[in-house]
């Protein structure tokens, strides 16, 4: 079967799909986004973690058939989802205008400081704080994590932990990921007050 | 300004390079790691690649009588169906010590999931839906599930015609290996005893339960040879097993490190790798395998079930006079790395004890159950939770703080091992115990608040199970020891090739090894040490793979120390090549350069005195300076087979927890509030990465100590809970708050000082748990994983 659905804000048509298929499968095989992460592919992991109509789903769950006609956000597309979502587009899926595709030109980036790879804040107060190691459940973990702070911009530790109960992580023992998450809020509100971290 | 010329300016100080050890740099993968873009073994794509699938038995100890695979050769899309009978070779069985176990099942399965067949198909459903189709008979054969029925009168022999270098002095062939450590006499020192306690303990099978599947893709190349793209620990090691089955030399089979999603141990053996090389070879395709959650329980080896005896006794005064113990390791099926464990078991039995009289015997079984083999803290940790419980046993015999009665025990620097070896680092056994009993207690009734309890901090959490009645909190210690590197006369180097050049104006070092990256940060690591010893800023660190020599393997705590030593040791030698290429060029131009002491800093040789030279810019112009070359530590010896004498371990690791539980007796649950842990790490190369290893070995620790066990039906030996729904590991909501002190007192005979520190905190992590909900409760827990209806003895 053939399904259409929006990905990061790009229309995408995923062909031959099998119906047996899970989102995560044709988000990986078909359509070149490895971002999403196949660690148990029972639901149990969080590391598929996407966005269906700004929802947090398990990729692995949902049925490629049920994407028809919807928008999916991964972690490939986080960057742009948080920075249109501080432009004002709900959504994530407003795309890019003309005018700003066609000024679009390559910048280098620094692997160490984050400085000009265009990181969400989420991302970038993962690496500041050591929340990455073998990083295989760093996706999900963002993409669940992006969507608490965007419900809740300054979360009490318990309600991090409620959050991310859906997330398991086998390296860290998740104090930085907790560390990452309330980096992340601080700066949240340190922007908002207008004072800067 | 403009034409002031001629004023005097600052000389430049060597400014200290920045970003070297000692520093948190930040991971240099961390970017990919957070966009998506890191490509893990499983994220290979290849043009027509086909999909691998294994086949794998459905009965833990049977003979095979018959393979059909002629139906599932048929299915459309399918390209290759594999049995034994297909492999190209002479050598058929690989291993990591013992090369027991087939590629693919021989005559009979020894196991429940052993590979029976292998397909190759152009969608993994196909493959798999093939794979069903393959049709095998089995003929039960009696199953050997423990001790007794490994050693019984009329028990199968697992493997038949064994001839390693182990049956030669084991009592039984259903015994892989036996260690005994005999020393002083224990009979004797018995006597001296006023008090004498003793215990049975078990410990249940853990999976490393690594996030990132058991995959890679397999290429082949025009030469006949094959390209290998996976998740490991040790490329040379898995590249010395692949080659012989493929009936390839090693220079034929070319592997490249992807990414890895974690590993701790369960990617020393080989899992999918020859499967993948061997429908690649067959199809003439690229080949991809990744495994399930369900296969990935049965495709890698798990943490060794035990059954542990001890007896322990001590002056009224409190010194420990003796120990006697005996620990049974199930090594299932095959060998794995069992021997290895049970060395690491006996010689460090004792824990970080003063014991001068001791009888210890440790062996591992062939048993029809699951293979077992490396898990951090390996043969380490099951000791540690057994003789943790009988100090606890002890000190409260003899009226004594459970603390104190340790640290009085405690052993520090000099003291000798049972195995004769002496501690010769610093050994801060005591002052871990008073740091990590000096650290504040978390508050009680922590989850009451105006508005009543947050079910949230309570045993039960969300499930709404109790608001504080019958809640009782405890406290627990323990502290256990770990070696360090490869033991036991293991020749344990590694590899190291550090480039330095000018590009585009700037000094850059590449380090090119095969370590592997599991996410302990060893590629942090390795640029901190280049940029310490080369004083440049950019450093590339070159992907991992068997064109460089060999790293051994990322385990038993010992990359920073042997591959970080390795690093440092090939860009000092790099550094004195830059040296010499300074002297050549520049050696008139000032005396420093033939009589001082000369470093590289910020970009620049200077003197020992912070005078600047040169910019290595204009020392090195357009040359390169390149090398490769293998780095050892101290050698050790094998331990004695009699006396388990010998100085069988290159360093020692030392961390203590104390735990903070709150149970709930009346349904059995536990929470554990806080679980502080203080451990000595020689030298802290990157202090975030350090607190990031402690806190995750400590999260381990506290799963194999409530909640993590794989289940083996004792009557059929099958795997019961091969699923994350199954077999739980600790979710954020289970992990406490883990407070960390670290503690740095150098070992004089290791790179920088360090210490390897991975597993020490897996040891006494668990100890600690079990101790506070002893605590809690008053029951005697023997076992671990406490479940609920041991505390509610139902």
């Amino acid at each position: 079967m053939r399904v259409n659905f929006t990905v990061n804000g790009r229309k995408q048509e995923a062909d031959d799909v099998w119906e047996g298929e899970s989102l995560l499968y044709v988000l990986r095989e078909r359509l070149g986004l490895p971002g999403s992460k196949n660690a148990c592919e029972q639901g149990e992991c969080g590391s598929c973690t996407v966005r269906l109509d700004g929802v947090p789903v398990c990729s692995c769950l949902v049925a490629a058939g049920q994407v028809e006609g919807r928008e999916v956000v991964t972690v490939e597309g986080l960057a742009d989802f948080a920075k249109q979502r501080a432009e004002g587009c709900a959504s994530g899926a407003c795309g890019t205008e003309l005018n700003k595709a066609q000024q679009w030109q390559a910048k280098p980036a620094d692997s160490q400081t984050g400085e000009g790879s265009g990181l969400s804040p989420i991302q970038q107060a993962f690496i500041d704080a050591g929340a990455v190691q073998c990083g295989f459940c760093t996706p999900g973990l963002l993409v669940a994590a992006d969507e608490l702070l965007e419900r809740n911009t300054s979360p009490s530790d318990a309600d991090i932990r409620e959050a991310l109960s859906g997330n398991l992580c086998r390296c860290t023992g998740y104090e930085k990921i907790l560390d990452a998450v309330r980096l992340a809020a601080a700066r949240g509100e340190a922007e908002t007050a207008g004072t800067g971290v | 300004m403009a034409g002031v010329t001629r004023t005097p300016t600052n000389l430049t100080q060597g400014s200290k390079t920045k970003g070297g050890i000692g520093e948190s740099t930040l991971r240099p993968d961390g970017t990919l790691k957070v966009t998506g873009e890191f490509a893990y073994s499983s994220d290979l794509w290849h043009e027509d690649m086909l999909w691998g699938f294994t086949l794998r038995s459905t009965e833990a100890h049977a003979e095979l009588v018959s393979i059909d695979t002629s139906e599932a050769l048929a299915q459309p899309g399918v390209y290759a169906v594999l049995t034994y009978d297909d492999l190209p070779a002479d050598v058929k069985h690989y291993g990591l010590e013992i090369q027991d176990t087939p590629v693919l099942a021989h005559g009979k399965v020894r196991h429940h999931g052993e590979p029976v067949a292998i397909v190759a198909a152009d969608h993994p459903e196909t493959a798999r839906r093939a794979a069903a189709k393959i049709k095998i008979e089995y003929r039960q054969l009696p199953l050997v599930t423990d001790e007794a029925s490994a050693l019984a009168e009329d028990a199968p022999l697992i493997h038949e015609g064994r001839d390693d270098h182990h049956i030669g002095h084991v009592p039984h062939p259903n015994i892989v290996h036996r260690q005994p450590i005999i020393r002083g006499n224990a009979d004797e020192a018995r006597k001296k005893a006023d008090v004498i306690v003793e215990g049975e303990y078990v410990f249940g099978m853990q999976d490393q339960a690594f996030l990132g599947p058991e995959s890679g893709l397999a290429v082949p190349s025009e030469d006949g040879g094959v390209e290998l793209y996976v998740a490991t620990q040790w490329l040379h090691s898995d590249l010395r097993q692949i080659a012989p089955v493929l009936g390839l030399p090693e220079e034929k089979v070319r592997m490249t490190l992807s990414g890895v999603g974690g590993a701790f141990g369960g990617r020393e053996d080989i899992s999918m790798q020859i499967h993948a090389c061997l429908l690649a070879l067959h199809t003439g395709k690229p080949v991809k395998i990744v495994y399930n959650r369900f296969e990935s329980f049965f495709g890698h080896v798990h943490r060794h079930p035990a059954k542990l005896w001890y007896e322990h006794g001590a002056t009224k005064d409190g010194k420990l006079t003796h120990m006697k113990c005996r620990i049974v390791l199930d090594g299932g099926a095959y060998a794995s790395a069992s021997p290895a464990v049970v060395g690491n078991a006996s010689s460090l039995s004792a824990g970080p004890y003063v014991i001068d009289d001791v009888e210890i015997e440790a062996i591992a079984l062939y048993t029809n159950n699951p293979p077992c083999g490396a898990m951090r803290g390996f043969g380490a940790v099951q000791a540690c939770f057994a003789y943790e419980a009988q100090m606890d046993k002890l000190a409260d015999k003899l009226g004594l703080d459970r603390v104190a009665f340790r640290q009085l025990n405690a052993m520090e620097q000099g003291t000798i091992m049972p195995t004769g070896q002496p501690v010769d680092s610093p050994a801060p056994v005591a002052e871990l115990l008073r740091r990590v009993k000096a650290m504040p207690l978390p508050p009680e009734r922590q989850w009451e608040s105006s508005e009543g309890a947050d079910v949230r901090q309570l045993p039960g959490g969300l499930s709404n199970t109790t608001h504080g009645e019958g809640v009782v909190r405890g406290v627990g210690y323990a502290v256990g020891i770990k070696n360090v590197g490869f033991s036991e006369g293991f020749d344990d180097y590694s590899t190291a090739k550090v480039r330095m050049e000018v590009v585009a104006g700037e000094p850059v070092a590449t380090v090119h090894t095969a370590m592997a990256e599991v996410g302990q940060g060893g590629v942090t690591v390795h640029a901190q040490i280049a940029r310490t010893e080369l004083g440049v800023t950019q450093v590339t660190i070159h992907p991992a793979d068997t064109q460089v020599g060999s790293a051994g393997s990322t385990s038993a705590s010992r990359q920073t120390y042997v591959t970080g030593g390795a690093v440092k040791n090939a860009c000092e030698l790099v550094r004195e090549k830059v040296l010499e290429i300074g002297r050549r060029k520049m050696g008139t131009f000032h005396p420093a350069w033939a009589t001082a002491e000369l470093l590289l800093e910020g970009g620049k040789v200077i003197t020992d005195g912070g005078e600047v030279l040169a910019d290595l810019v204009d020392v090195l112009e357009d040359e390169v300076v390149e090398l490769e070359e293998e780095w050892r530590h101290r050698p050790t010896v094998a331990f004695d087979l009699e006396t388990g004498q010998g100085d069988g371990h290159v360093q020692y690791s030392f961390a203590a927890h104390r735990a903070v539980v709150e149970v709930d007796t009346e349904l059995g649950l536990v929470k554990v509030i806080e679980l502080a842990c203080a451990q000595d790490v020689g030298k802290a190369l990157n202090p975030l990465s350090v607190v990031g290893q402690i806190q995750g070995g400590t999260t381990q620790g506290l799963g194999v100590a409530v909640m993590e066990e794989i289940i083996v039906d004792p009557k059929t030996a099958k795997v019961r809970n091969p699923s994350f729904t199954d077999y739980l590991i600790p979710t954020i909501l289970d992990t406490p708050t883990i407070p960390v002190d670290v503690l740095e007192l150098a070992d004089e005979h290791a790179p920088y000082g360090l210490r390897g520190i991975g597993e020490a905190p897996t040891l006494s992590s668990t100890p600690a748990v079990l101790a506070a909900i002893r605590n809690a409760t008053g029951l005697e827990l023997n076992k671990t994983p406490v479940r609920p209806e041991h505390l509610t003895g139902t």
